[in-house]
């Protein structure tokens, strides 16, 4: 079985910006994948180059088998890209806008699936209406049906829920988890690390045109071992705990323990300097403590 | 095949949902120049024996709306489609260059030919030039509109910005359709300039598409058919090559 994304040693230059330096990436089959990484990481780059809007200098892309500069026309058909900017054609309605799609895939009467996507995305009542009377949110969606008016196998979503508000995000990843279960592979980029987190089985972090980490979600979140103690105590903190804050902002606390083993010696040292605890918080560490672990702080 | 088609009907249908500024207007500026022209020359200026003024000037004036309207289509819908970046459902589609380039420049084509007919109707009322040799006319037609509508291409990828396509338009496109022989024969030229608008393509598909009018031309419509269709065959390869190397499209 091919790989539904194959990305191997890829390089891409702007003028003296080394965009992309030798990325390998395979995703499998089925698989939702999350891409981040800082702005300017190279992650639309690379999105760019695996839907040829831009030619890499050097190394080989596939979709599902097929090369995308050579055979471009067959791994175009395999693919679905939601574009990061909110681009549309002022000239045409949505239901226009979705017929032209799919007349490019070479799709004569798409009409039953356009009224699917439609309706799994909250514009079946926008059909008829000029895209240029759209909210953001609204054009967005249009976005996303259409980069699946041809029901490619390999979805790419770059950044594809800015602007959207809560309620229509959550219909969104739902219809898109629910493709994801009937087969089509997943490829997002997003700035909202606790979307990636939730959604994606795998992740890739981008730095400067290098992958720099790449895991399942699971292994990446106990790559952090320990947790946080948020604490609000009634005087000073001990000396002896003082090595481990990490953050301090008048009675409260924020310490970094090694592992939940920890956590009851540090009581017992705050009992021992009858220091009494008013407030107690637990942080386990999430996808952005791994990030910023990662890529480094200040880069987020 | 249905990508092409599917791309060239969009261009089509976006002339039509604007067609007041893509067709009605330049039907009008081509009536303001007949009105003009004609009323100051009519009676000064005979330029083929038998000819009336105004009667010389329409076939000028048809074959100069369809050039400028092909270039128009395809340049400024390419420079429309890539400032606001809707250019990318085309690029992201499995659309061959050379469909890519087929759809824009028969979309040229179609809107040229539109807007031609509608001048020739519209001058009708003013006078009625015979019509020698129509094969002629529609040939003279066809290749000038995709030879203007390759040219828009070129120009509408090679634009960044909407004023670097109007110099294209402004210091190209308009100095040779005026020095080309839409208002005059160039045998009422100095020698000097005669000699020049040798040099300028616009001529030959002008004294070609004339010559299907009256057949009468300032030199013959073989010759100009030759220059014509040489023209087309070369940009066309310089139009498809740009396409498929992505050329300021696919970066």
């Amino acid at each position: 079985m091919f790989p539904a994304v194959d990305v191997c040693q890829v390089h891409k230059h702007f003028g003296s910006l080394h965009a992309l330096d030798g990325v390998d990436l395979r995703i499998d089959q089925g698989e939702f994948f999350g891409l981040l990484g800082p702005n300017g990481a190279g992650k639309t780059t690379l999105i760019n180059l695996l839907a040829g809007l831009a030619l890499p200098d050097g190394g080989r892309m596939s979709i599902m088998g097929r090369d995308v500069v050579k055979q471009y026309r067959a791994s175009r058909r395999l693919l679905g890209v939601v574009p990061q900017e909110l681009v549309f054609d002022p000239f045409f309605s949505v239901r226009e806008t979705l017929c032209l799609q799919s007349g490019y895939f070479g799709l004569r009467s798409n009409d039953a699936w356009i009224d699917e996507l439609l309706h799994h995305l909250d514009l079946a009542d926008k059909a008829d209406t000029n895209m240029r009377r759209l909210s953001g949110g609204m054009k967005r969606r249009v976005l996303v049906a259409q980069a699946l008016v041809h029901k490619p196998p390999v979805i790419v979503l770059d950044e594809p829920t800015a602007g959207v508000d809560v309620e229509l995000r959550q219909t969104m990843w739902r219809f898109i988890q629910q493709l994801n279960r009937d087969g089509h592979t997943v490829l997002l980029t997003t700035h909202y690390l606790e979307e990636a987190e939730a959604l994606c089985n795998r992740i890739a972090m981008l730095k400067r045109g290098k992958i720099v980490a790449l895991d399942s979600t699971q292994n990446l979140l106990s790559s952090i071992a320990g947790c946080r103690v948020k604490l609000r105590l009634a005087a000073a903190l001990p000396d002896a705990l003082l090595p481990l804050v990490v953050e301090q902002k008048e009675g409260d606390y924020i310490l970094e323990l090694p592992s939940y083993e920890a956590v009851e010696p540090m009581l017992a040292e705050l009992r021992l300097a009858g220091v009494a605890v008013q407030q107690m918080n637990l942080e386990q560490p999430d996808l952005a403590d791994v990030f910023l672990r990662v890529v480094g702080k200040g880069e987020s | 095949m249905l990508s092409f088609y599917t791309l060239f009907y969009k261009e089509v249908l976006r002339v039509w949902k604007v067609s007041f500024q893509t067709v009605l207007a330049p039907v009008l500026t081509a009536l303001l120049y007949l009105l003009i022209f004609s009323h100051v020359l009519e009676q000064h200026v005979e330029v083929y024996p038998g000819v009336r003024y105004t009667a010389f000037l329409i076939p000028g004036l048809v074959m100069m709306s369809i050039l400028q309207n092909a270039f128009a289509n395809s340049s400024s819908s390419l420079i429309q489609s890539k400032i606001t970046g809707n250019i990318v459902f085309v690029l992201l589609a499995p659309i061959a260059y050379w469909e890519f380039f087929a759809a824009y420049v028969l979309a040229s084509v179609a809107r040229g030919l539109v807007v031609g007919a509608g001048v020739y109707l519209a001058t009708l009322w003013f006078a009625q030039p015979p019509l020698q040799f129509p094969l002629w006319i529609v040939l003279f037609a066809v290749l000038g509109s995709a030879l203007l509508g390759s040219l828009g291409v070129v120009a509408g990828i090679w634009a960044e910005k909407f004023d670097q396509l109007a110099g294209f338009q402004n210091f190209i496109i308009m100095p040779l359709t005026f020095l080309s022989g839409v208002f005059y024969s160039i045998h009422s030229l100095p020698p000097f300039w005669q000699g020049l608008s040798r040099f300028n393509p616009f001529f030959y598909m002008i004294d070609g598409f004339r010559y299907g009018f009256f057949g009468v031309s300032d030199i013959s419509p073989w010759f100009s058919l030759a220059v014509v269709g040489s023209c087309l065959v070369v940009l066309a390869g310089f139009t498809l090559a740009l396409l498929r190397s992505g050329y300021k499209l696919r970066l």
